[in-house]
């Protein structure tokens, strides 16, 4: 590549505003094409071009930069190194390992350290499938290595080659670079596969075509799973203001979500946060695959104190690596911490370049910008005739945690499910404080067939007659807060009653426990079966007259309350215990106002 | 040799313009040398349009006019020569001493920007500091490393309460780990300053604060600078020489205030309430220097505090602010009306990292539910209250009253205590059930029977 660039036309800096430059002479450089910046080769990007003059956004701390130092172009677009080793890794925005970069620089991140990807030296263990005579089509699967302990790693051809094998190598130890497979295409061009190969951030990875999306995301969450379920190839957003949990329920999704992969991206968020994953994730152990759950997850991280054009980049980058392994076959899923700083960088970006503000200073193209990312999400066919999907799960962090702001607002229009995080809640330490009042999932219909057949018959029935019971009690509430609750009549205090059993009991969920952090589908539709088994219990005693106060029993109460805690998740017997103790109680209860 | 330029072509604020200049670099220092005295102001290059150069200068710009001053741009970035003997001394919010000390000599020299950590290089918080304020220790605990903001308003005690923790705080483990505090007094007015200055006497720990300050009268521009120098020492003297360093920074409203008025000089697109669209991440560039890594001893916790424009929480100060810091310490009005010291709105704060910090083997094994609990019931508190001035207290049901009378025991002797009262996290902890024993049994949904058992006390 050296020899190459020494022929090539270099452009000279002739300004310079924070992470956007301008440069002169050049005419031959290309829209998005990658560059280096000045004598310490800082990474940028072209992103206009005009005459000789083209604008770059640089992805590395543009202080100490000089008008009239070179920029020199690479030929092509900013592109990802996808291959085996990015699993158990964490990136930059632009897909340099940062443990790599930790050995160059100790503690902080300095500029200049030049495009690094994934290993290149280490050697793996191919299994190569392809035969000699073969015909692999573009996106078909060549060979496999095994990534990590549970991801098996297949081997794609790159989506824009095809052709018929020619040559093989004997299965063995391997680098990413190795040549494993030549392949001659109709033109009679000779290509190389090797384990890994380049692919533009900013280009879709293509698919054979888009299916329904008709499996649930399980993320072990009561209040998602049962009430507000996310479709595998589905789009969710998560907005709350600083503190309500943003965080938080991103990481137990990417904790607990029965996805093959998880490319968790944080953007423009804490640098404790990531510290905190790399730490925590090598811990836990997946309930399915029974190794950490690191071992299925690829990590990005922009920091908010990181350079802000590499933030912008994340989301691709992220996204990218989504599609890479959902051409695999794998049900991918992608959290991005949060899609806000992302939408910022872009302002930031389009400010640094005088373009004309739309709504808060963002930029005009902010709503198309988020509709391609959000597009990128789907079930698909693989080119390789697989079965793929890449889930999106987007926090959104409105300023003044108010979601009429411009990303708030356009998140809502592409995205099918909505997680509405609530201060109140927050502050009354409701967590997750997702509020069920402004919550929606779009996907209830299309999967309520997955839920019919694999957790029970009635299981939608009985999440639309809870929530239902949940907004009663909200106009109930709005009546209490004007009269007091002693003034209502006894069938309204019940359904306050039982509300108060499904907010306390079922749709907080504490993180921290370790055996409420995860809980399986079927104690979750147990749990709710109970509740309203106690309900109809309650209003059956109504009609023979009796008060609320004798029909809430404190004890029964108390055990609604906790049974999170108190019921196995992997022995459900309890529940038909506290069946019982209703039964003995009501049973008595009843018998006394009969007579 | 550089060339100097003998022409300004135009001052607006705190910026100047000069043209036809070369091979300067961004962010490179300039001196601005009065011709006729003297005076050296100092600059910096903020943005490079072919031969346009536009600086900010840290100094009043009042004077400078086309001809009267020689530009020299000195080749250098920010740099602040750093040492140990940096302690004990004052200096402005461009790193020069103003006490009466000699200037600091040393051949270890830094950039104020810093640079930003690698996550990799991180270790996470987990070592609780004990304040001795009962409401911070219990429900908002600061752990060594962290980032907590006091959000206040104007007129309420936030300096009282940050001295308060300067002088409480224990944050090494043994007597034998170094401490100091680095204090950036932003925007300041000169009593809040004495006031930190005599507590800082009264704490005895003088001799460990390094001060950098820039009063309520001083050039603006010097406030977006003060900051950085007193992380970028917090920074030596943690992760070079191992000490544990706690930053009190007041005030970030006049920080990002100034941040506002050069954004506005350079005739920028404003985002919320004329602010910059980059505060976030500039505040980011600041809080993110707080934090413990895992080859070094050293740890830098971070206490800035801004007074919230009409106290309100969803001004893009405080609001950008809790997006990045790991909790905040809200101050409420109300309580302090009620002579509520330190007036702690404990709904709205939080400490991100105390999950972690808390518990057996660090304060005790209640402390998660006791605050849960406590939390719970103050936010009931709040409804029932509302309630109460709807139908009067007399109306209230028996356990909407129990809440009433717990929600003032709480008020009156857990949140209120002294401002030289410490007290100890097992004492605050045991104050906790005490105040929740007011409460009916079914009402502690929060409680696991177990911890019910062992602490909460029995009626006699
Ligand atoms: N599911 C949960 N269980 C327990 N605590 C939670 C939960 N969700 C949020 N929290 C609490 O709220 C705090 C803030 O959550 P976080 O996700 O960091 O908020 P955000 O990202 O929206 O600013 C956490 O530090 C934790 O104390
Ligand atoms: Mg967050």
């Amino acid at each position: 590549m050296a020899e190459i660039e020494e022929n090539k036309v270099r452009g000279i800096i002739s300004a310079i505003n924070g992470p956007v430059i301008k440069g002169t002479n050049m005419t031959t450089f290309k829209m998005r094409e990658m560059v280096m910046v000045g004598k310490n080769r800082l990474i940028g990007e072209v992103i206009v071009l005009e005459g000789d003059v083209g604008t770059i956004q640089v992805y590395e701390e543009t202080e100490g930069l000089k008008t009239g130092e070179e920029i020199t172009p690479t030929g092509r677009p900013l592109s990802l190194k996808l291959g085996p080793g990015m699993l158990k890794n964490m990136f930059d925005g632009i897909q340099r390992p940062l443990e790599k970069i930790q050995e160059i620089s100790p503690i902080f991140i300095p500029e200049g350290i030049g495009l690094l990807s994934i290993d290149e030296e280490k050697l793996w263990d191919v299994t190569i499938t392809a035969k000699p005579g073969d015909v692999l089509l573009a996106g078909s699967i060549f060979g496999s290595v095994q990534e990590t302990k549970v991801i098996e790693n297949r081997l794609l051809v790159p989506p824009n080659i095809s052709g018929t094998v020619i040559e093989v190598s004997a299965n063995g130890s391997y680098t990413i670079i190795d040549t494993l497979v030549k392949i001659q295409d109709g033109k009679n061009e000779i290509h190389e596969l090797k384990m890994a190969h380049d692919w533009p951030v900013r280009t879709p990875r293509p698919s054979a075509y888009r299916r329904e999306t008709l499996v649930p995301l399980i993320t072990g969450q009561r209040v998602i799973d049962i009430f507000f379920p996310i479709a595998k190839g589905g789009t969710a957003a998560i907005p709350g203001g600083f503190g309500t949990g943003k965080t938080m329920t991103q990481h137990q999704l990417a904790k607990w979500s029965d996805a093959d992969i998880i490319v968790y991206i944080g953007c423009g968020e804490r640098g404790n946060e990531m510290t905190e994953v790399i730490e925590d994730f090598p811990k836990l152990i997946d309930p399915r695959s029974g190794e950490s759950i690191m071992e299925r997850t690829v990590l990005i991280a922009n920091t908010s104190n990181m350079p802000v054009a590499a933030r912008e980049a994340s989301i691709y980058t992220g996204i990218t690596i989504a599609e890479y392994y959902r051409d695999m076959g794998y049900a991918v899923a992608m959290m991005a911490d949060s899609t806000s700083r992302w939408a910022e960088a872009l302002r930031e970006i389009s400010g640094r370049l005088e373009e004309m503000p739309a709504e808060e200073g963002y930029p005009a193209y902010l709503p198309s910008r988020i509709a391609e990312f959000y597009e990128r999400a789907g079930s698909v066919e693989t080119l390789g005739g697989d079965d793929g999907s890449i889930t999106i799960i987007g926090a959104v962090s409105p300023a003044g945690g108010d979601f009429s702001e411009p990303v708030t607002e356009n998140t809502k229009r592409f995205v099918n499910v909505f997680l509405a995080l609530d201060k109140s809640l927050a502050y009354g330490r409701h967590y997750p404080a997702i509020n069920w009042l402004e919550s929606y999932s779009g996907y209830i219909k299309i999967l309520s067939d997955w839920y019919e057949d694999n957790v029970a018959e009635d299981c939608i029935d009985l999440r639309n007659k809870m929530l239902e019971l949940l907004y009663e009690e909200n106009k109930l509430q709005e009546m209490v807060m004007l009269v007091g609750e002693d003034v209502l009549p006894d069938d309204q205090r019940w359904v306050l009653e039982i509300a108060k059993i499904i907010k306390v009991g079922y749709l907080q969920q504490n993180a921290y426990n370790k055996d409420d952090t995860y809980v399986p589908l079927e104690k979750q539709y147990a749990m709710l079966k109970s509740i309203e088994y106690l309900y109809e219990k309650g209003r059956s005693g109504l009609k023979l007259g009796i008060p609320t106060s004798q029909l809430k029993d404190a004890d029964i109460f108390g055990q609604f309350i906790k049974m999170k805690y108190t019921i196995p998740n992997d022995d459900l017997s309890g529940i038909d215990r506290l069946k019982d103790t209703i039964d003995t109680y009501y049973d008595a209860l009843f018998k006394k106002y009969e007579n | 040799m550089k060339r100097d330029y003998l022409k300004i072509d135009k001052v607006v604020g705190p910026l100047i313009q000069v043209s036809d200049v070369d091979d300067v670099f961004y962010g490179e220092v300039v001196d601005i040398v009065e011709n006729s005295t003297g005076n050296v102001k100092k600059g910096k290059v903020i943005k490079i349009d072919g031969k346009n150069v536009v600086i900010q200068v840290f100094q009043n710009t009042a004077g400078l006019a086309a001809g009267n001053s020689t530009i020299k741009f000195t080749g250098e970035a920010f740099n602040l020569p750093m040492s140990l003997d940096l302690q004990g001394r004052i200096f402005n919010g461009i790193g020069e001493p103003i006490d009466s000390g000699s200037d600091i000599f040393s051949m270890v020299e830094a950039n104020i920007n810093g640079r930003p950590i690698n996550p990799m290089a991180r270790e996470y918080p987990r070592n609780f500091i004990q304040t001795g304020i009962s409401s911070i220790d219990t429900l908002a605990t600061l752990i060594r490393g962290q980032k907590l903001p006091i959000f206040s308003g104007n007129g309420l005690p936030h300096n009282e309460l940050a001295a308060q923790i300067v002088r409480q705080a224990q944050l090494g483990d043994d007597v034998d780990e170094a401490f100091g505090v680095v204090f950036a007094a932003i925007g300041v007015k000169h009593d809040d300053e004495k006031f930190f200055r005599k507590s800082f006497d009264e704490a005895n720990v003088m001799d460990r604060v390094v001060m950098f300050v820039n009063y309520a009268d001083d050039p603006i521009a010097e406030r977006i600078t003060t900051p950085r120098c007193a992380l970028t020492a917090a920074e030596y003297l943690a992760f070079e020489k191992n000490m544990h360093i706690l930053v009190v920074m007041t005030d970030i409203t006049s920080y990002c205030e100034a941040l506002r008025e050069i954004s506005s000089a350079r005739e920028e697109v404003p985002s919320r309430k004329g602010y910059p669209g980059y505060m976030y991440s500039d505040l980011a560039s600041l809080y993110e220097r707080a934090g413990m890594l895992h080859d070094r001893k050293g740890s830098i916790t971070f206490l800035p505090i801004l007074t919230m424009p009409n106290d309100d929480i969803t001004h893009p100060i405080a609001d950008l602010t809790g997006y990045i810091t790991e909790g905040q310490i809200v101050l409420g009005r109300d309580l302090f009306q009620r002579s509520i010291y330190p007036p702690v709105a404990v709904l709205p704060s939080l400490s991100r990292l105390m999950k972690d910090g808390i518990g057996e083997g660090f304060t005790r094994e209640d402390h998660a539910e006791v605050a849960n609990q406590l939390f719970a019931s103050y936010s009931r508190v709040q409804e029932v209250r509302d309630l109460s001035q709807i139908i009067g207290e007399e109306d209230l049901s028996q356990t909407d009253k129990k809440f009433m009378t717990f929600g003032r025991a709480f008020e009156a002797e857990f949140l209120n205590q002294g401002f030289d009262e410490s007290r100890n996290i097992i004492e605050s902890l045991d104050l906790g059930w005490k105040l929740l024993a007011l409460l009916p049994l079914a009402e502690l949904d929060r409680l696991t029977p177990e911890m019910i058992e062992k602490y909460l006390p029995q009626d006699e």
